[in-house]
């Protein structure tokens, strides 16, 4: 089965997306802030990583720059999930190495399913 | 009337109030009187110049003195416009912070509907859930709207060029309002110039334009008997023409230099239609001049309007 590290403060999205990814067949892993978002990614190494950006503690740029910099776990692929669409974020976090950037508002829960089981085929 | 507006246009004093600034922050009233210190410096250096001819010491000192005022006026007046500009920008920012706060409980109720809709074992309650989608999905596309409005304003519009096929675009886009169309027993038809080239775009951009013009078109033919929208799309020049006619209410004359201005929206089209944020082509405008093309219309009370823009091939 495979694990799917979800970094997302709002508990109520962490709830809805999360129970769908079980739904789908993956195993959710939980992170309601930055800090703990990057000490799970390197102690459980997830095979798909989805990052909020305004977070506690560390700034989702942050933590992806830090997952980026990680020998261990840079290959795992990052798909930014977030409200913000600025273009400074935007390309922020193309130029740092994520996969793909999703605004929340323009996707459905069936939507985001299937940009992560495409970003899990790669 | 023309001279009626003249004279409004001179009431300084009401122009100021009207835009709740003082009268040493409003440029009208500081205008007026950079004026009048000029005429003032024109009569006062001749006067003071015929009686102190013999002493040009004095002469010049009080031009100087003249100069100086005059300058700090100017100087006034500048600031008071930089203070206007700060507060355009200020306005901008606190849209787009106050749309950006309000997406995530939105995005969070969105989710769950989802997810109470898919629930089958409350059939019951579903056509309620649904309804409660629909009018979130509403306050979801406002608030989009709103966020581009706020970037178009401080230039700040994310564009993602890539090669676009515009035909296929507007045919997705049309099949998408059938169910619409159908239900209104409305008639939507494309055609389009054989090999017409791609042009570089930002797609999401161009979708979003072609489907405020699209959902205008059909939006107010609605209580008309002849229901007729018209799609061409041609190549002119250097460039791709896009034109949307439709046979519907059309824009009174008294509102058509209004047209592409913010929340906008004609006497005509609220007595048919409550929904609508008067953003659509004040977006569609900002749009398609930040790609490089143009946009406009023709329009005539109760018998239609043509929208067309224009986008450069590359």
């Amino acid at each position: 089965m495979k694990t799917i590290l979800f970094i997302e403060d709002e508990s109520a999205l962490q709830k809805t997306f999360g129970e769908k990814l079980s739904q789908e067949g993956y195993k959710p892993i939980s992170a309601l802030d930055g800090e703990i978002g990057l000490k799970l990614a390197k102690e459980k190494k997830p095979d798909l990583i989805l990052l909020d950006l305004i977070l506690p503690k560390i700034h989702g740029l942050d933590v992806l720059k830090k997952i980026k910099e990680d020998e261990e776990i840079k290959n795992i692929p990052i798909i930014v999930l977030t409200n913000l669409e600025g273009i400074e974020e935007i390309e922020k976090a193309m130029e740092l190495g994520a996969n793909a950037y999703l605004v929340k508002a323009n996707y459905n829960l069936e939507e985001l399913a299937e940009k992560v089981k495409k970003a899990l085929e790669i | 009337m023309a001279f009626k507006k003249i004279l409004e246009q001179l009431d300084i004093f009401a122009q100021c109030k009207k835009y709740h600034i003082s009268l040493w922050q409003c440029p009208q009233f500081l205008f007026v009187l950079m004026g009048l210190v000029i005429i003032t410096t024109i009569v006062a250096s001749y006067l003071i110049t015929a009686l102190y001819i013999t002493n040009p010491q004095i002469v010049i000192l009080i031009i100087f003195v003249l100069t100086a005022i005059l300058f700090i006026i100017a100087f006034i007046i500048n600031s008071s416009f930089e203070r206007l500009a700060e507060a355009n920008r200020m306005k901008s920012e606190f849209v787009g912070i106050v749309s950006h706060q309000l997406r995530a409980p939105l995005t969070n109720l969105k989710y769950i509907m989802e997810f109470l809709i898919s629930d089958k074992t409350i059939k019951k309650q579903s056509e309620y859930f649904k309804i409660i989608q629909e009018n979130n999905e509403r306050m979801n596309e406002l608030i989009n709207d709103l966020l581009i409005v706020s970037r178009i304003e401080q230039g700040k519009i994310f564009v993602n060029k890539e090669k676009v096929n515009i035909k296929d675009l507007i045919e997705k886009l049309i099949s998408r309002f059938k169910t619409f169309t159908n239900a209104i027993n409305a008639e939507i038809t494309f055609k389009a110039q054989e090999n017409l080239p791609m042009v570089f775009v930002d797609s999401s951009q161009i979708k979003l334009v072609i489907e405020n013009l699209l959902d205008n078109a059909v939006r107010y033919i609605s209580n008309k008997s002849e229901k007729k929208v018209e799609i061409k799309l041609s190549k002119t020049g250097k460039n791709l023409f896009f034109e949307i006619k439709d046979s519907g209410v059309g824009i009174p004359k008294q509102d058509q230099k209004y047209i592409f201005q913010r929340f906008f929206r004609s006497k005509n089209v609220m007595k048919n239609q409550t929904q609508g944020t008067g953003l659509g082509l004040y977006i569609a405008k900002g749009i398609i001049e930040k790609l490089g093309g143009k946009i406009g219309f023709k329009s005539k009370e109760e018998k239609g309007s043509t929208f067309w823009f224009t986008l450069p091939i590359k």
